[in-house]
């Protein structure tokens, strides 16, 4: 399964190619492989600890990975830093939101706005219309789940070709997740692809095409997401249900 | 809590190279010249000078430009009680360590309400004031010349040596500081030098576990104080004078260097860097007097490559090679 | 007899109201879980339970004596005990370090300057023991900032529970955790005896309703419905601004 993995498929937008990422003295990631089509969504799913935040990081160049290669569009992008990826197209919610405390919300969607998609400032308030009565407020204010709708919604407003989302959902309210994952739906079918990482399993089961498992710093499954559902024995084993 | 790495190394080592420093302290005298003997007294006055802010900077998170006041103000007392009322050391030194923790007190309270640059505006502030005080008040001070002919101190004692010699006072000195540093290392392993940690790490935290911050911090500040009065008295008995000096921002920011490129949070790597300092002093200005200019270049090389001193320097080194 | 009343309590931030004029009353032994959209208002609610934050106006009130001026250590050390949205742990310190903290604050040998921390077996191996019974045991001499998110998580949960608070607000116990993990959290949860109060502030609704005995919902800063877990499930503005209407 490994060997297939390797030759890079035509419509491949990101190709991670067995990389091996160190992070200080610890081996993280230890021969990691997978691939995210064009207008796929690619669910991430693994005990916590596992090294899926590592392989966002090594995606983004902010961990480079010290082997192996990354491909996004064709491109190499191993070892490029982390702006000129993003740049490229790239975009990251980062787990546990990092928003800057010191702008405000407003002031967050203009910074890394970039034009040519769909998503610009009103569409992303449009989606999430809590922020709209905080535009003013300092980032650092808001709260946690208000946070990580402004991170998603930073993250959206570059209108990226390859979305990174590190487990999206938490902290937020149902009814906002719900939004949240139409919103990966229209990014879908408008061609994003996404590479959803996630601990919530149901929502990554809903609106995942193809599942990747985690463990040790390895990929040890893959599979579609209704395969994944009616395997008892894999979710046990990985994921511990 | 012991660093985990030191575990690779072994207990031994570590004893062994206690008991060697302690006897090579004990055997100095026999070997070295006064001038020198006089030097290793100036590097263990300055070892406990920066480990008293090690406390306040390392352990407390409080970084503080104002240190040279507490060290100044016991000075002055030691030294005018010794001088003008012929006190011996069992009071006049006492006093000093009082008067150093008094005005701790009432600065601590103006200090510290503020918090990371605001404290470090402030404490520079309060110790400029002071030293503005040493230097105007030249009836009690003697202003910028200071406060000559300071007595060694006197127990009281019918001893056979007098602390006049060099070698009775290294001894002096030697065990003064060893109790204090003692003291030192003991109040870090303590629940209340874990407090103190856990104070830099999160205050809010500590509040919502119970802990009253605003306590311990000036708590702290106090003991910080006291320590660095002690070693400021040592000092002028040493000198036999003191002057604004002792009080200067000069001398702030010259004990702030030696915590930092020792290596602030350890106790030891300060110590380590005032004896550095002091050496690299004395052999620089016998060739220049720019002894300043040097300070600030040494600096910004350690924030440059070796910000956490040169004993996190020596951590990492030795967590490099203890894995496998 | 009440553990946890609020009579009227508002918080406004400069020109914004964030909690209007909110009263509850939590039960000794009630597990309570307050719900509402992000930004309702639930933390700030909180963190006026806890002290690290002052009421605008009215009132707090822990087993019958009024803790509005009180400050939020002495609140801690009355056994209110609380975890965080946002992790909050001694980021440089060991994880075994982070508990100790936590268990010497309610000894009373917290104010000695010179009881060696090491050599206090008794408090080092309750940490120790605390840790395993978590199956955290094989993290403590890692220094907290280098610990999974997930990891953090728990140890936030377990340093609150380590003094054996009387009440205690848990923020999102179970965000960020895997669902292995989230089994742990609510197993341990649910073992907590009945002599402690629990708030807690959730948003997986299979864990919240679960645990939970009485709802209060949050919206906008105020309180608009309060129940048993059934009714506030089937309550339709609480559906309509927060659970979602169910199409699975």
């Amino acid at each position: 399964m490994m060997n297939d993995l390797l030759e890079m498929s035509p419509t491949a937008m990101l190709s991670v190619q067995d990389i091996h990422t160190y992070y200080r003295d610890s081996y993280i990631l230890q021969g990691v492989t997978l691939d995210v089509d064009v207008g796929q969504v690619v669910g991430l799913l693994g005990r916590n600890g596992v090294g899926k935040t590592t392989l966002a990081r090594s995606i983004l160049g902010l961990t480079p990975a010290r082997q192996g290669r990354i491909l996004f569009k064709g491109n190499d992008i191993t070892r490029l830093p982390a702006h000129t990826i993003a740049r490229m197209g790239v975009g990251l919610v980062p787990q546990g939101r990092h928003v800057f405390r010191s702008l405000t919300v407003r002031e967050h969607l203009q910074v890394t706005a970039r034009a040519g998609g769909h998503w610009n400032f009103e569409e992303v308030i449009g989606l999430f219309p809590n922020l709209r009565s905080r535009l003013r407020s300092l980032s650092g204010m808001l709260s946690g789940g208000e946070q990580q709708m402004l991170a998603a919604g930073r993250a959206l407003v570059g209108n990226p070709a390859l979305l990174v989302m590190d487990e999206p959902t938490e902290g937020l309210a149902p009814l906002i997740v719900r939004e949240l994952g139409r919103t990966i739906e229209r990014l879908k079918r408008a061609g994003t692809s996404i590479l959803l990482i996630e601990q919530q399993l149901a929502f990554a089961l809903r609106y995942a095409d193809v599942i990747y498992i985690m463990n040790k710093g390895r990929i040890v499954h893959r599979c579609t997401s209704g395969e994944l559902r009616a395997d008892a024995e894999i979710k046990a084993r990985y994921l511990g249900v | 809590m012991s660093p985990p790495h030191l575990k690779h190394l072994g207990l031994w080592p570590l004893g062994a190279v206690a008991l060697v420093t302690a006897l090579a302290l004990l055997g100095l005298p026999y070997v070295l010249s006064t001038y020198h003997l006089g030097l290793v007294v100036q590097m263990m006055i300055f070892a406990l000078f920066a480990m008293s802010l090690d406390l306040l900077i390392g352990y407390g998170g409080m970084p503080s430009l104002g240190h040279a006041a507490y060290f100044g103000i016991s000075a002055y007392t030691t030294a005018l009680l010794a001088l003008r009322l012929n006190l011996n050391a069992w009071l006049a030194l006492p006093a000093g360590l009082l008067l150093a923790a008094l005005t701790a007190v009432l600065f601590g309270l103006l200090a510290l309400r503020t918090r990371g640059s605001y404290f470090l505006m402030i404490t520079l502030a309060l110790s400029q004031v002071v030293w503005g005080i040493a230097f105007g008040w030249r009836s009690l001070t003697g202003g910028d010349d200071g406060l000559p002919d300071v007595p060694r101190p006197t127990l009281g004692l019918h001893l056979p040596w007098s602390l006049t010699d060099s070698t009775p006072f290294y001894y002096f000195t030697l065990l003064l500081i060893a109790f204090a540093a003692f003291l030192l290392v003991g109040l870090v392993g303590s629940p209340f030098g874990y407090a103190l940690r856990g104070i830099r790490e999160s205050e809010t935290r500590m509040l919502a576990l119970g802990y009253n911050v605003w306590r311990y911090k000036l708590a702290a500040f106090v003991l910080a104080a006291v320590f660095a009065g002690l070693a400021g008295s040592l000092y002028a008995y040493y000198n036999r004078f003191v002057s604004p000096d002792y009080l200067h921002v000069t001398r702030s920011a010259e004990v702030l260097l030696m915590v930092i490129l020792g290596g602030a949070g350890t106790l030891i790597g300060p110590a380590f860097g005032a004896v550095l300092i002091v050496l690299l002093e004395n052999v620089i200005s016998a060739y220049t007097e720019r002894w300043l200019l040097l300070l600030g270049i040494i600096y910004v090389a350690v924030s440059l490559f070796a910000p956490s001193g040169l004993f996190g320097l020596l951590r990492y080194f030795l967590r490099w090679r203890a894995t496998p | 007899m009440s553990a946890l009343v609020i009579n009227n309590v508002s918080r406004n931030f400069g020109g914004v109201q964030a909690v209007s004029n909110v009263s509850l009353s939590v039960d000794t032994g009630e597990r309570r879980l307050m719900i509402g959209p992000n930004g309702a208002g639930k933390t700030t609610l909180f963190n006026m339970f806890s002290g690290a934050l002052a009421v605008s106006s009215g009132s707090v009130i822990l087993f019958d004596r009024d803790i509005t001026r009180l400050p939020a250590y002495a609140r801690a050390r009355m056994g209110l005990a609380r975890t965080f949205q946002i992790t909050n742990l001694f980021p440089r310190l060991t994880v075994l370090e982070n508990l100790l903290l936590a268990l010497l604050a309610v000894e009373d040998e917290v104010h000695s300057l010179y009881r060696p921390v090491r050599a206090s077996h008794s408090t080092t191996q309750h940490a120790k023991r605390l840790l395993n019974q978590w199956d955290l045991g094989a993290i403590a001499g890692k220094v907290a900032k280098e610990i999974s998110y997930g990891q953090q998580r728990q140890i936030d949960l377990v340093l609150a529970l380590a003094s054996r608070p009387k009440v205690i607000l848990l923020d999102e116990p179970t965000a960020g955790l895997s669902a292995a993990e989230v089994i742990r959290v609510v197993g341990m949860i649910r073992t907590l005896p009945r002599d402690i109060t629990i708030l807690m502030i959730e948003h997986d609704m299979d864990v919240a309703f679960d645990l939970a005995d009485r709802v209060s919902v949050l919206h906008q800063g105020r309180l608009i419905a309060e129940g048993d877990v059934e009714a506030i499930r089937n309550h339709p503005q609480v559906r309509e601004i927060y659970l979602g209407v169910d199409d699975e």
